[in-house]
């Protein structure tokens, strides 16, 4: 026994349980406080007030919020199927937690001459985990709103369904054209390769604009909500569900926004790195001593990555209140007549960078050329006589 | 009963992950609704993909959940959703289909049998076996170096299959809008 707590200390068993621990909640607390944020992006957008009776500024109206729905009945339909009723919220809240555990959130802790990594796990397939825990996040949608027993809530896991896998290839596209570049898939390595303001975003713009476009929908955001779609669904998939089943529906659409924003940062914002953090590092490490000044800067690295994680949660909301919603045709020949191909050209301009030697200038140059290319083949397009919409 | 206790913990993790796999196979074939079928059988996928992470290999444990529970099985539910099987179906009163289960499950059972046979003639030397085999950089520079022709002969046979689904799946003129 004694062996056992001894291997407990000086393992990093504690730490990492207590990393895991602060990520989680954490996760939580940006979520809830997120339904506050986007009530008040959509109350500034639209020239209101938002929400302003619970607290200060409406501060606790998330509290209030997560009282209410915990009181609510809860109420299972007769014909349901009730197992499944409750295992799709359930399934859909433990894929969206799930996902952080590859992002690192800052650099690491030195604590009693041990480096710990702020990162739940650092395993060398990253993003390939990443890539299949939200590749499974599609299930709990499809099981809850199959299981309801409702043509409603059928049609909109079936939207669910096709919408995801329409959208992941182009994703995994554009992530690969960012895994071509780094040459690893471990997100830890992707990051430090970012040093020092390389952040991909420069490297691989239209890589970034497809990526962003897939989280859209992967996360059933507006403009791709087409799954709870109310003005043709009632509500979605979830139109059967009450109480905190529905709440946890909602709340993992919040998970899922804070851990996608955490993967853009990670893969094109340089995650943890911000300009000049070599200098604040050295003049920490000068003033503090090399453990405390080390720890300080990678408290400020993770500050820098929380910055980036909030700006993408607040660019979901805005796009969100700017934009209607996309009608399903369009949806569809959107993701596979307009993502895919582009990310394949975005991947053999990379390729061809690559190997040229000059990343940067020929990528840029590819872009450009595929942009000359393709106006000049879409002005010479033969034109449709009953085109609908100009489409 | 004191040698069970003193199996390292990588037995017994080995041992929950068969139970879990067998559970989700038999799930498959004896449920009566297909959807819970499907779900039986995503179930089994990652017990699999936990086995293939107990061997070390990492990168075909992701692969397997990306492609087959993360792809396939979302079609299949989809699939099996829209038509809403409701009635049994009277397929074992099928000669032919009975027949031919009845070839494939002995084919299949012959295979195992010989892999079986060779798995325990063949034994691999503990400590002379790199660990690393089953990660992402071992893997790729063999597939991209010896086994370089095989791989890009598979890569075509997919983009025919794929081209060939898409011809299939086209609407040809004169057919009716859904």
């Amino acid at each position: 026994m004694g062996s056992f707590v001894q291997w407990l200390i000086e393992s990093m068993f504690l730490w990492k349980a207590l990393i895991i621990i602060v990520i989680f909640a954490i996760t939580l607390a940006i979520a809830a406080y997120s339904t506050w944020g986007e009530r008040k992006v959509a109350a500034y957008i639209q020239d209101r007030r938002g929400p302003n009776r619970a607290g200060w500024g409406g501060l606790l109206q998330p509290l209030a919020d997560a009282g209410k729905m915990f009181f609510k009945e809860d109420f299972i339909p007769a014909q349901a199927d009730k197992w499944l009723f409750i295992l799709g919220p359930c399934l859909s809240m433990f894929t969206a937690l799930m996902s952080s555990a590859v992002v690192p959130f800052g650099s690491s802790f030195i604590i009693g001459g041990k480096e710990v990594f702020v990162q739940a796990i650092e395993i060398n397939i990253g993003i390939l985990y990443v890539f299949g825990v939200v590749s499974l996040g599609v299930y709990g949608v499809m099981i809850g709103g199959w299981a309801s027993n409702n043509k409603f809530s059928l049609l909109g896991a079936i939207r669910a369904a096709s919408q995801n896998i329409s959208y992941e290839l182009a994703m995994g596209m554009s992530i690969i054209a960012i895994l071509m570049m780094s040459g690893t898939l471990s997100v830890r390595e992707i990051v430090l390769q970012q040093h020092g303001g390389n952040w991909n975003i420069f490297y691989q713009p239209l890589g970034f604009l497809i990526f962003t476009i897939c989280a859209f929908a992967e996360c059933n955001r507006t403009p791709f909500d087409l799954p709870e779609c109310e003005t043709e669904l009632v509500g979605g998939y979830h139109t059967e569900y009450s109480s905190m089943k529905l709440g946890f529906y909602l709340f993992a659409e919040y998970i899922n926004m804070f851990a996608s924003s955490a993967v853009t940062a990670c893969l094109f914002f340089g995650g943890y790195n911000y300009p000049g953090m070599d200098f604040v590092e050295r003049q920490l490490i000068s003033g503090f001593g090399a453990n405390a000044g080390h720890n300080v800067a990678t408290l400020i690295g993770i500050g820098s990555m929380f910055t980036k994680i909030l700006f993408g949660i607040f660019f979901f909301m805005w796009v969100r209140w700017t934009v209607p919603r996309f009608r399903y045709d369009q949806l569809m020949n959107l993701g596979w007549k307009g993502l895919i191909p582009l990310a394949v050209g975005n991947l053999i301009i990379t390729a061809v960078a690559i190997l040229s030697g000059y990343k940067l200038v020929g990528i840029w140059v590819g872009l450009a050329l595929m942009v000359i290319l393709i106006s000049i083949v879409w002005s010479l397009r033969p034109k449709k006589k009953n085109a609908i919409m100009g489409a | 009963m004191q040698n069970i206790l003193n199996l390292p913990p990588i037995w017994y993790t080995f041992a929950i992950l068969s139970v879990l796999t067998l559970f989700g196979a038999l799930g498959t074939i004896m449920s009566k609704n297909p959807v819970h079928s499907v779900i039986y059988l995503i179930v089994t996928f990652f017990s699999i993909s936990a086995h293939y992470i107990l061997l070390n290999a990492q990168f075909l444990a992701a692969v397997n959940i990306i492609v087959y529970a993360g792809a396939i099985m979302v079609l299949f539910l989809f699939v099996i959703m829209f038509l809403n099987m409701k009635e049994e179906a009277d397929e074992m009163k099928n000669n032919k289909l009975v027949t031919a289960a009845i070839v494939t499950a002995l084919l299949l059972g012959g295979i195992l049998i010989i892999f079986l046979r060779r798995a325990g003639k063949e034994k691999v030397d503990a400590l002379g076996f790199n660990s690393q085999t089953g990660m992402v950089e071992i893997l790729g520079q063999s597939l991209y170096g010896e086994y370089l022709l095989p791989f890009e002969l598979i890569s075509v046979l997919f983009l025919v299959a794929m081209a060939g689904a898409v011809m299939l799946a086209k609407r040809e003129q004169g057919e009716r809008h859904f």
